[in-house]
């Protein structure tokens, strides 16, 4: 990649590096997806493998987009972020590079390790302690790198959406340490320090910020730059995005429990994770309405701009999955939904919907700008279109799917006759969740097309550049 | 000390919105929603009345 689209004052190169690996990332993830998606409707694809199989490839898959894709869109914009709010350059280029080239070395061996069965058993930490230990090192890195920028900042407020991240990093910080404190037995097993119970709350502690602070405060922290800067107007109450942010991490850090409703966890404890879970509500709404009404006044904007389609379509599922979620938290919907395909289509509600679209909204704003054109001067803005339509429809459809299916599931577990015997085997639901299944593909794979296409922009995007950089008529950069 | 701690909770709560609706900050939150506008290298994009190269 030529020097040419080096800014004279930011850090680009590594905004640049995280943006492509997103791209590349999402679609490995996605595809891997469908594949595992496949494997449950049609389970000859298992092919026999114990490598190809679902277990295996399933934490593949998590792995990938929340970790790879989601992460690098993390990297990216938070980057790209803090050096233009903060109006200063990184603290550090090295641990700008170490970061980048550290966090994909950790995505190269959870490539490596997961299918070969190497795994903690903790969902979304299933990685093995000596590759804990490189995504700790890149972490502080990363984090020590992200507050010395804002610690050097040249403007005096530190900008809401640099709160979100410095959250995001800091608590991701503490609770992988916390999860992750194992005992070795070799070099590719280890044992967790945490006993029984205390490991489950420990677990879904980390489990459930994975999704709080990793998925949500991270990408609030996305939302809060590139919503204003692709309406082109400032968010609409910045009073209330000071309320939203603490009351989003004050709150979030409580909810775990509500994973594990009817377990082992002290009854109390369970309603404590459900009653938090429900105050929730009020915060992820109060960002969600923020986000939207940035657009006040500015509506018609979407008629023709595929890209803030992107972001806004983001925010209504945002606003969606966190009304579903405080639901499904509630201890008697729970005893329907628990263990049923309606907590994956929740789960998919929020990451296709909004954590994938809000970073592929991003992305199509930041990449221009990396290869020195305009924010949002993509090759083809059809393309985008495509891309959206694609992305919304699919995420419709597996998330229809999962519903129907989760629903069935929850009624048909439960069925009793009049002898109190059950109505149904588990085989039973498994065969009437088929169609359900194969649906789900269908959404998915339309949502992984769609990261085709935006793949074929982005080169088609980044090779004109490249042949107005060789040819000089880059218009330099202010 | 179960039911301090909620006060507690509730105060610095109440204090957040205390601090971010004082009218006499209103200003400068204002301003502080400018800061990613600050730096414009390039202007809002609006699609459809910029030049395009393809």
């Amino acid at each position: 990649m030529s020097t040419a689209f080096d800014h004279p004052e930011y850090n680009y190169k590594v905004v640049r590096q995280f943006a492509i690996m997103t791209v590349v990332w999402g679609i490995v993830g996605m595809a891997a997806g469908v594949l595992i998606a496949a494997q449950l409707a049609w389970p000859a694809l298992n092919f026999d493998t114990p490598w190809l199989s679902f277990g295996r490839l399933r934490p593949l898959h998590t792995n990938a987009v929340i970790f790879a894709f989601g992460g690098c869109a993390l990297f990216a914009t938070s980057y790209y972020i803090v050096q233009r709010t903060c109006r200063t350059r990184l603290f550090s280029d090295t641990l700008a590079s170490f970061t980048f080239w550290g966090w994909n070395v950790v995505i190269v061996a959870a490539a490596i390790t997961l299918p070969l069965g190497m795994t903690s058993a903790k969902e979304y930490a299933e990685l093995e302690w000596p590759i804990d230990i490189l995504v700790t090192l890149v972490w502080v890195s990363y984090v020590v790198n992200f507050l010395g920028t804002v610690a050097k900042r040249k403007e005096s407020h530190i900008y809401v959406a640099n709160w979100f991240f410095a959250a995001f990093m800091i608590m991701i910080a503490i609770l992988y340490v916390g999860n992750n404190l194992e005992i070795p037995v070799s070099l590719t097993k280890s044992y967790s320090i945490w006993p029984g119970t205390i490991d489950a709350m420990i677990q879904w502690w980390w489990g459930h910020n994975a999704v709080g602070f990793f998925l949500t405060a991270g990408f609030l922290g996305i939302m809060y730059y590139f919503v204003p800067k692709q309406a082109g107007r400032p968010v609409y109450s910045y009073r209330l995005s000071i309320v939203h942010f603490w009351a989003l991490i004050s709150i979030y850090v409580w909810a775990g429990g509500h994973h594990l409703h009817y377990s082992a966890l002290p009854d109390w404890a369970q309603t404590a994770g459900m009653v938090m879970s429900l105050i929730l509500l009020a915060p992820s709404w109060g960002g969600m309405i923020n986000g939207m009404m940035t657009l006040s006044g500015a509506w018609h904007k979407l008629r023709n701009d595929p890209i803030l389609r992107f972001l806004v379509v983001s925010l209504s599922f945002y606003g969606m999955s966190t009304f579903e979620g405080p639901m499904m938290s509630i201890k008697t919907v729970n005893a329907l939904s628990h263990d049923t395909d309606w907590t994956i289509g929740h789960v998919h509600s929020g990451a296709l919907g909004w954590v994938a679209m809000v970073s592929i909204g991003a992305m199509y704003h930041l990449i221009p700008v990396m290869f020195g054109r305009k924010a949002g001067d993509m090759y083809s803005q059809a393309l985008i279109n495509v891309h959206f339509w694609l992305a919304t429809i699919g995420t419709v459809v597996y998330i229809a799917a999962m519903w129907v299916n989760g629903i069935m599931q929850g009624l048909m577990w439960r069925a009793v006759n009049a002898d109190g015997t059950l109505t149904y085997s588990f085989v039973d639901s498994v065969a009437a969740s088929h169609m359900g299944y194969a649906a789900r593909v269908l959404g998915g794979a339309l949502f992984l097309l769609g990261m085709l296409f935006m793949a074929y922009n982005v080169y088609m995007t980044v090779r004109s550049a490249n042949q107005a950089a060789a040819a000089g008529t880059l218009a330099p950069q202010a | 000390m179960r039911g301090l701690g909620s006060v507690f909770a509730l105060a610095a709560m109440l204090s957040v919105f205390w601090w971010a609706y004082g009218s006499s900050r209103k200003q400068r939150f204002d301003k502080d929603a400018e800061i990613p506008f600050l730096e414009d290298d390039e202007s809002p994009v609006t699609r459809g009345d910029k030049d395009r190269s393809n």
